[in-house]
């Protein structure tokens, strides 16, 4: 496999053909905000964080979905980034209820981090406070639509590492909604196999194991790891 | 500047909130004391005062959840030179807010009929009862703040760093905070 050599933020990085622009500057140390990608499965774009400026590119590209390509030249925290990541967040903080103070994640969620990394001291768009549900139909797990993002990390772990495809997307813009199976109830669906991938994937306090409180939750991804260390190595290691 | 004491003139102001960010003003303790030296604190939910005065500095606890506070705060801002939301209730509407998800009917119905045991109505036409706004919004949808200090509620340090940043005329290093903690 050829191996690329490119220019991130004025580091000279290799990656090897067909590989992400995201994954070869983490490798190499520079860390592109992201909230829809969790390695281990693929990535789809979603949260658009991991927008990176390419010379001679007119158009932002998503870091997690651009291959790397010999002679690059990437920027990845430009003033212009670090002005629509700032509006993204706000995007996100405003179109859904994320009270983080009584939020089961407060403390440990990865939009609150993103929020304190960007700077973001407050948002400038108005709160949309839109009604929406709690299921808590499942008998271990909860879904709280208000806390979701929409990175379908949820759906990509269920349908590719778990192999239930659970989840998927039903509506359209922001009134999209995580559902289980056809729209049911989750403690009704029939795919689930109750195996949690899902909650630990999670980014926020949308999907969280019951009996948790404020600030209790705590999610565990190592797993993915090991599962994809076995799958594409074949060793069995912690 | 006070013109007796010669000192910046700090006042605090308590709006939809629950008073948990004044408590952990008051875990200054004894910072106060330096506090107090530095600054004269001329306004306090815990101050009698008939008009909100001139002031350098306003800590504003809480959300705008009232005709009262919304008329409150415009004055307050009009009266202050450095505004600081404080605290995520005044930064986000944080729990202020989440009766934003019903009408303001269905809430005072919860509140005054279905859940009362004694006195079962709804506070009407008692000009004593602050009419409750529509929605609940954070102080920057409807008074210009300089400053933002998050957390539910933040604590005593970083409202020290924050009031001794702004008396030593530096612009407060906020970054890093995160809401909810």
């Amino acid at each position: 496999m050829s191996v690329k050599t490119l220019t991130i933020d004025g580091k000279m990085v290799t990656g090897m053909a067909g590989e992400t622009i995201f994954n070869a500057a983490w490798e190499a140390g520079i860390r592109i905000p992201r909230l829809c990608h969790v390695g281990g499965v693929s990535d789809v774009g979603a949260c658009r964080l991991c927008l990176v400026e390419i010379e001679g590119q007119k158009k932002l590209l998503a870091a997690c979905l651009t291959p790397v390509e010999e002679g690059m030249v990437v920027h990845t925290n430009t003033e212009r980034l670090r002005a629509h990541r700032r509006l993204i967040l706000e995007l996100l903080f405003a179109e859904r209820n994320h009270v983080c103070s009584v939020c089961v994640m407060n403390g440990q969620c990865e939009l609150q981090d993103l929020a304190a990394e960007a700077g973001l001291d407050h948002v400038r768009l108005r709160y949309q406070f839109p009604k929406l549900g709690v299921d808590t139909s499942h008998e271990r797990f909860g879904l709280d639509h208000n806390r979701c993002v929409l990175c379908t990390r949820c759906i990509r772990v269920c349908d590719e590492v778990e192999g239930a495809h659970t989840w998927d997307v039903s509506g359209r813009g922001a009134r999209s909604v995580i559902i289980a199976d056809m729209g049911e109830p989750w403690g009704q669906s029939e795919s689930c196999t109750s195996c949690g991938k899902c909650v630990q994937v999670c980014p926020t306090g949308a999907l969280f194991s019951k009996g948790r409180g404020v600030g209790e939750m705590r999610k565990d991804r190592r797993f993915l790891k090991y599962i994809v260390t076995a799958r594409e190595k074949h060793q069995w290691i912690r | 500047m006070d013109s007796l004491t010669k000192k910046p003139r700090l006042a605090t102001v308590w709006l939809g909130g629950c008073s948990g960010c004044h408590m952990s003003f008051l875990d200054l303790d004894e910072r106060l004391f330096e506090l107090h030296r530095r600054a004269e604190i001329c306004a306090s939910p815990f101050t009698d005062y008939k008009d909100f005065p001139e002031v350098d500095i306003t800590l504003v606890e809480g959300a705008v959840t009232t005709a009262e506070q919304l008329e409150e705060i415009r004055h307050v801002r009009r009266r202050t030179k450095i505004l600081v939301s404080f605290g995520d209730c005044a930064v986000t509407g944080n729990v202020t807010a989440m009766r934003n998800f019903f009408s303001v009917d269905d809430v005072l119905d919860r509140a005054y009929r279905e859940t009362a045991t004694q006195i079962v109505g709804i506070p009407s036409g008692n000009p004593a009862v602050p009419r409750l706004l529509d929605r609940v919004r954070p102080v920057h949808e409807v008074v210009k703040v300089d400053y933002f200090l998050q957390g539910c509620a933040p604590s005593a340090e970083e409202i020290y760093r924050l009031l001794m940043d702004l008396l030593d005329g530096r612009t407060p290093a906020l970054a890093g905070r995160k809401f909810g903690s």
